[in-house]
């Protein structure tokens, strides 16, 4: 058989794809939900929506969707940490503790008469420091993320509950600064979406992204190839604390009380299981942060929906892990679909 | 043909190397010269493939020195050995299944939009596209994702990464493991042209005796961590290189 040479090759590639978008929409709409994952998370969120505003006139008002958004925002700014760590092969469980532990940092900076500004920096940093210490038990000492973060998950929860002594503070009140640092209705999800946005270009378009996916990918072949993988993976554990601590920042500011109780697995959780909604394996190499924000935005509009429609907190629970197990099973589905679809 | 006067781009002394309670490599002493192929042949766990991670960078010895042409570097990291222009193809080629063929051909070494940090994927196609064809190797696309080559194509493509970007020393791990008769005649054919343009010396582990005989310039027989025969191609023969592994499972069945 003649092989091909690369320009013709190319030349092939295109035609078809020329060909499919004159053929019109629903033709190649199937065929688009095959081969992008986020695709077939937008169709049922579309869905959902649908639902959730025939069920109830009050789904989509100004008042719901803010709550929907304010809901999401937070869990979608981890979950846009959690999608890098999970692409290098790793997670941390401990993001959510660092939501609680992060803006009692900023909170007493500001007591001790720091610049707000500062404040945050500082709440930033330390956060920054529980990631270099995951990423550093996981990488130098060998002890799977897994256990590494779920130590620091209850060591986070204890040291937090003690500076705080088990109360909650209010937020530090400086104006602007609050309604640009979660207070104002919509500066949540702007934050959300501004950081999917520049993370989703870190991992398309960057070396970083790159070097991230090589690691999660072929570990061994990564390294040999020259990349630093203990770099990228203590980077992105530090990365994904960050990201908690500035959602949980953000939190603060928008109920306006720092709570130390705030966030914890449940966040974390609803994180993680956006992020592979969203088409990320939990084996690495595979994930995109669009996706996981999408991921995200279907459970809270899940939850939103149930809460709207009056779904008891006792079965609210029970259809939403369902719903979880059926949104994956469905996903694993399409995947060996397309993966058949391609040989 | 290879002269004894040709200078040796890699000459390593005493090299001893061991992992825990294993002595992977005892005393090595090799040289390659300019230009030339050398075959590295040897049982599993003789330490072939822990010898070219030595010299490429990947794991450091324990004791002995290395001179690359002729100066005496300690190997600190392959981006080390890298700038000393020594590539290697290993074993397992070291490409990543999720990334594009020339996202694999420019990994860590990636040519960004400056001054951006974002990635030049036009600049990275092109050129992995332009080399791939001058180097003589057919592939549909370079935006084909590499889990879905074969064994040949992606054993190609990481020979084509490690020759691009100036290589002067190549090390290949088992180039033609698990492949196909065709697909390994591919292989070796590009190891020829790589050797008729002149301009890199390779190190080459191989099983088969006869492909090494096929294409190598000199051969070194590995056994328990020392180099125990070093011949050049015309002054040996398939015959001597079986008989020289046969001797050591005979003395190792008569001694038990």
């Amino acid at each position: 058989m003649a092989k091909n040479v690369l320009p013709s090759a190319a030349a092939q590639k295109t035609e078809p794809e020329k060909a499919r978008g004159a053929r019109g929409f629903l033709s190649n709409l199937a065929g688009i939900l095959l081969r992008r994952r986020e695709a077939s998370i937008i169709v049922v969120a579309i869905i959902l929506v649908v639902y959730f505003q025939a069920s109830n006139q009050n789904f989509l008002t100004q008042n719901n969707i803010r709550t929907l958004s304010q809901f999401a925002a937070a869990t979608a700014i981890i979950a846009a940490g959690e999608v890098m760590l999970l692409i290098c092969g790793e997670i941390d469980l401990s993001a959510g503790m660092v939501f609680a532990f992060a803006p009692f940092i900023m909170f007493f900076s500001y007591q001790a008469g720091l610049p707000i500004w500062v404040a945050i920096i500082f709440g930033l940093l330390a956060s920054a420091v529980v990631g270099l210490f995951n990423g550093l038990v996981t990488v130098l000492l060998k002890v799977p993320s897994f256990i590494t973060t779920l130590g620091t998950l209850f060591l986070l929860t204890g040291l937090t509950l003690t500076i705080s002594q088990g109360f909650p503070v209010l937020a530090p009140n400086v104006g602007a600064f609050n309604q640009v640092f979660g207070n104002s209705p919509y500066s949540e999800i702007i934050w959300a979406i501004a950081i999917v946005i520049v993370m989703q270009v870190v991992l398309s378009f960057t070396k970083w992204g790159l070097h991230t996916v090589a690691t999660g990918s072929n570990l061994l072949g990564a390294s040999e190839t020259g990349v630093n993988v203990n770099r990228v993976k203590i980077g992105n554990f530090m990365l994904c604390s960050v990201f908690g601590g500035f959602a949980g920042i953000l939190e603060g500011f928008r109920i306006t009380s720092i709570d130390p109780l705030a966030g914890g697995t449940n966040i974390m959780f609803f994180a993680v299981a956006g992020a592979v909604i969203g088409g990320t394996s939990l084996m690495g190499g595979l994930g995109t942060i669009v996706g996981a924000f999408l991921g995200v935005l279907v459970l809270s509009i899940l939850q939103d929906g149930f809460t709207l429609l009056g779904v008891s907190a006792f079965t609210f629970y029970i259809i939403l892990g369902a719903a979880i197990l059926i949104a994956m099973i469905l996903n694993v589905r399409l995947q060996l679909l397309r993966e058949a679809g391609r040989q | 043909m290879i002269e004894s006067q040709t200078p040796d781009v890699i000459q390593a002394e005493h090299i001893v190397k061991s992992f825990g309670a294993v002595k992977a490599l005892r005393d090595i002493n090799m040289h390659l010269r300019k230009g030339e192929v050398l075959g590295l042949v040897g049982d599993n766990g003789a330490g072939k493939s822990t010898l070219i991670k030595i010299l490429t960078g990947f794991v450091q010895p324990d004791d002995g020195k290395i001179f690359v042409n002729g100066q005496e570097v300690k190997l600190r990291s392959v981006t080390h050995a890298r700038s000393l222009g020594i590539e290697t193809v290993y074993q397992d080629l070291a490409l990543v299944n999720e990334l594009t063929v020339y996202h694999n051909m420019f990994l860590k070494r990636e040519i960004l939009l400056r001054p951006t940090p974002l990635l030049n994927n036009r600049a990275m196609r092109e050129q992995a596209r332009e080399h791939l064809q001058k180097i003589g190797i057919n592939i549909q696309s370079v935006d084909t994702e590499v889990s879905k080559l074969s064994g040949g194509q992606r054993q190609a493509i990481a020979i084509a990464r490690a020759v691009y970007s100036d290589a002067r020393i190549l090390l290949l791990d088992e180039p033609l493991a698990a492949m196909g008769a065709k697909e390994g005649s591919l292989i070796l054919d590009l190891i020829r042209k790589l050797k008729a343009a002149g301009e890199v010396s390779m190190i080459m582990i191989a099983h088969n005796y006869a492909q090494v005989l096929e294409i190598c310039d000199r051969v070194n027989l590995l056994q328990h961590g020392t180099i125990t025969f070093d011949k050049k191609r015309t002054e040996t023969s398939l015959e001597e290189l079986s008989e020289m592994v046969m001797r050591e499972y005979r003395i190792g069945a008569t001694g038990s």
